[in-house]
């Protein structure tokens, strides 16, 4: 039997129609609008400004925090603005605009296809050089990598789990990453294990992969310490709770982190560009991107600059379809539905999902009809039905005590329910609410 | 360039729906219902004809009438409704007393509390039990299998084993020689016996339970905790005294254990959420039900206490969560 995590969980299609397709590299956009707020925690500061002058890989934004991310110019050319601009999350916020001149890197970026095995490096530079780099969680997460890298005192971490897992329906980028950046990432582990100082790393990859589980074997057994685990496909374990579960057997107690069961969890494209801060010196300003969907003409796997507009994304894959509804960043189920293509790629950008007019919408709610099957997939094992009720009725303390915090938005419930309830959109609200009711408690 | 839809995630769904669950019982019940027209011919068709088209017409005429809301008829719920009460009435019942059991099992059972979701008790049951409380003597007729296939209200009526169990040990007959007066184990799991319309044949009923758990409409919980609690509590019961108790067998395969677990104590709205909260009501129908048969009054009695343990869900629920992720705290190695 394959492993796999404890609790509930779901099998939507898969619908991996970009599965195999090489990364094509896009073109230099002719200017890009670098958002300042790309990841978790606090949006950066711009240090550059309007008419000046940059390159690629140039620090332009700059980290305000711990929790917080430096962010490097993708292209050079010159600042033409720094202004407010639609992006992913539906709202106009700060980005820096730059209209591209040439393709001119800094200097200190190693440009060689060479792989540069040797780590020199100390834990505490590769930390810094993380942290320095802009490098957050390319899964989507976008949590700031430096951050989960400092284990804090009082705490021990014995194994790092790589999430190449691409739970999502759709994806392929962390699978196509796998199969063409295999050795970089085997290195990047390395680089992450010293970090971290253990001995142990574990792959976690869905079987549903069997080539990415067979190259990644292939190649670990040049690696000292790297170990691929083959997981039943199963969604959602690229949560890191259900992943760490999966993997290792140990399940993270409520409201804490990964780091109290002596894990720590990054994604493989992150530790592709954990590889590439410390070993080329060169900082986070591109990522891969699928672009997918039923009626693409052609899904794809994009090495895209950070910035580089949707549009142009969506045109290289054969244009937006005639019966487009919607446009999702991210997967199915946890991606975010954008109002318009006109925005730029961040970090985060896992793929591009373009869905037909007669899928993108949701079907009739129905009364609740008891049938349980939202508590049986829930991998938390909350009672939806009863979260998303208590939410709707304002009842904020039923919610806390029911565990409302320890949902973690995967869809499972709301993707199962027969009576179609929007269980989800309720929890939300319930969490912002519960959420905010406990930050004041403590204050 | 048209227009986006803009929705939180999750963007896909399973395609389930209360239709196909509805319906999904439903096709469960043919193999009952099959066994049903097998046996009791004429009568079954009349009876289950009746139940269906009265309880699908009184939901409608209530929700266009009184309650003046959409029509939810198509659901399959009414339809379900009227084909477990038929299952749970004699063959040869009157059809103005299937209508009197339709009217009471939708217009109370169901719509008085607001329709489909919100209904406490299975309200098949609770027509079926109104029903015989009202008229104890036509609900308690049993028309003889196969010999009555082609007579409906003339049909010839026979005890069935539950009653000749129940009567013979209270004129201090013992257990084997009241089995000697009963069809054998295995017509008893092929259903050749007097019974309701739908609750005879183990074997319909046991397929129409495998067709479920494949198609995901049910877990196992409830039917394995009824008929694992009669189970173990009659083989007890036969252990300490087997002259005075029958054994596990005949409890199992008689009267409206297999329907009511599989069938009656897993309707989604009246039954527990949690897997665990399910296990206890299993239990809990299965040890009233065994109390009820050999202890009291009537012969039989998983009606009542699927009825009675209906009644415990709102606590059940409220106190048996299911498990959580991370309760069991799996401290890291050192
Ligand atoms: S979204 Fe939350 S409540 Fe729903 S299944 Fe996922 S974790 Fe459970
Ligand atoms: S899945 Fe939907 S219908 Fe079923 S119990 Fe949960 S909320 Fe109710």
């Amino acid at each position: 039997m394959l492993k796999t995590f404890s609790l509930g969980g779901v099998h939507p299609a898969e619908n991996k129609f970009s599965a195999g397709q090489k990364i094509e590299i896009l073109p230099v956009p002719e200017q890009v609008s670098v958002p300042i707020a790309q990841h978790i925690g606090a949006p950066s500061e711009p240090i550059v400004k309007k008419g000046d002058e940059v390159k690629v890989g140039q620090l332009i934004a700059k980290s305000t925090g711990f929790v917080s991310a430096n962010i490097h110019s993708p292209v050079s050319g010159k600042v033409f603005k720094i202004d407010n601009v639609l992006d992913a999350s539906g709202y106009k916020k700060q980005a820096i605009i730059i209209k591209t001149e040439g393709d001119e890197w800094d200097e200190s970026i190693d440009r060689s296809e060479e792989l540069v095995k040797e780590i020199t490096a100390s834990p505490e530079e590769i930390v810094k050089k993380v942290g320095e780099a802009g490098i957050v969680g390319l899964g989507g997460a976008t949590f700031p990598a430096h951050v989960k890298l400092s284990v804090p005192p009082g705490k021990t971490c014995d194994v790092l789990i790589l999430n190449g897992v691409e739970c999502e329906p759709y994806l392929t980028a962390d699978h196509q990453l796998m199969m063409e950046k295999g050795d970089e990432i085997m290195v990047g582990t390395q680089i992450l294990m010293k970090a971290l100082k253990v001995e142990k790393a574990i792959i976690g990859i869905e079987n549903n992969k069997p080539d990415a589980i067979k190259h990644m074997t292939d190649l670990a057994s040049n690696y000292a310490g790297i170990t691929i685990q083959a997981l039943k496909v199963q969604y959602p374990q690229g949560g890191e709770k259900q992943l760490i579960d999966a993997c290792i057997g140990r399940q993270i107690p409520s409201g804490k982190l990964p780091i109290e069961v002596g894990a720590v969890v990054q994604n493989v494209g992150t530790t592709l560009a954990v590889y590439e801060a410390i070993q080329k010196n060169k900082p986070l300003f591109e990522r891969v991107v699928t672009v997918t969907g039923k009626s693409v003409s052609k899904p794809s796997n994009f090495m895209a600059r950070v910035g580089t507009p949707l549009n142009q994304l969506i045109d290289a894959a054969g244009g937006l379809p005639e019966d487009t509804g919607k446009v999702i960043g991210g997967g199915p189920m946890m991606g975010k539905a954008l109002s318009s293509t006109d925005v730029p790629i961040t970090k985060g950008s896992s793929g591009i999902l373009i869905m037909p007019n007669e899928i993108a919408k949701r079907a009739k709610v129905e009364p609740c009809i008891r049938c349980s099957k939202c508590v049986t997939v829930c991998p938390m094992g909350l009672s939806p039905y009863l979260l998303s009720t208590v939410s709707d009725k304002g009842i904020w303390d039923r919610a806390e005590e029911e565990k409302i915090m320890d949902c973690i938005e995967c869809g499972s419930c709301s993707f199962t329910c027969p009576a179609s309830r929007p269980l989800l959109d309720y929890i939300r609200l319930g969490k912002g609410n519960v959420g905010r009711i406990m930050r004041s408690r403590t204050k | 360039m048209n227009r986006l839809t803009v929705s939180p995630s999750p963007h896909v769904h399973s395609g389930d729906s209360v239709k196909k669950n509805m319906y999904g019982v439903i096709i469960a019940l043919l193999p009952a219902l099959a066994a049903s027209l097998y046996y009791f011919g004429l009568g079954a068709v009349i009876v289950t004809l009746t139940a269906v088209v009265s309880c699908v017409v009184f939901e409608w005429a209530i929700q266009k009438y009184l309650l003046k809301n959409e029509s939810t008829i198509l659901d399959g719920s009414a339809a379900l409704t009227g084909l477990l009460l038929a299952f749970n009435m004699p063959s040869n019942l009157p059809i103005w007393i299937i209508i009197i059991g339709s009217l009471v099992a939708i217009g109370i059972g169901k719509m008085s509390f607001g329709g489909l979701g919100n209904n406490p008790f299975n309200p098949a049951l609770v027509g079926r039990v109104f029903l015989l409380i009202s008229f104890p003597v036509q609900m308690t007729l049993w028309p003889k299998p196969i010999e009555s296939q082609m007579h409906y209200l003339d049909a010839e009526t026979g005890a069935t084993p539950l009653s000749v169990m129940k009567e013979g040990l209270a004129n201090g007959e013992t257990v084997s020689t009241l089995m000697s007066k009963i069809p054998s184990y295995t017509e008893l799991f092929m259903g050749n016996m007097g019974g309701s319309a739908g609750e005879i044949a183990a074997i319909a009923l046991l397929v129409g339970l495998i067709f479920m758990l494949i198609r995901k409409i049910i877990t196992w919980h409830i039917p394995v905790a009824v008929i694992g609690s009669i189970a173990i509590f009659t083989g007890i019961l036969n252990l300490v005294s087997p002259e005075q108790y029958a054994g596990p067998l005949f409890h199992l395969l008689t009267g409206g254990v297999m329907l009511g677990a599989i069938f009656m104590a897993t309707d989604y709205v009246s039954s527990p959420m949690a897997n665990k909260g399910m296990l206890i009501y299993g239990v809990g129908i299965g040890i009233i039900t065994v109390v009820i048969r050999v202890f009291g009054a009537y012969p039989e009695g998983v009606s009542f206490a699927i009825l009675i343990m209906n009644g415990f869900v709102p606590l059940i629920d409220k106190y048996v969560k299911p498990k959580r992720f991370g309760e069991v705290v799996k401290p890291a190695k050192a």
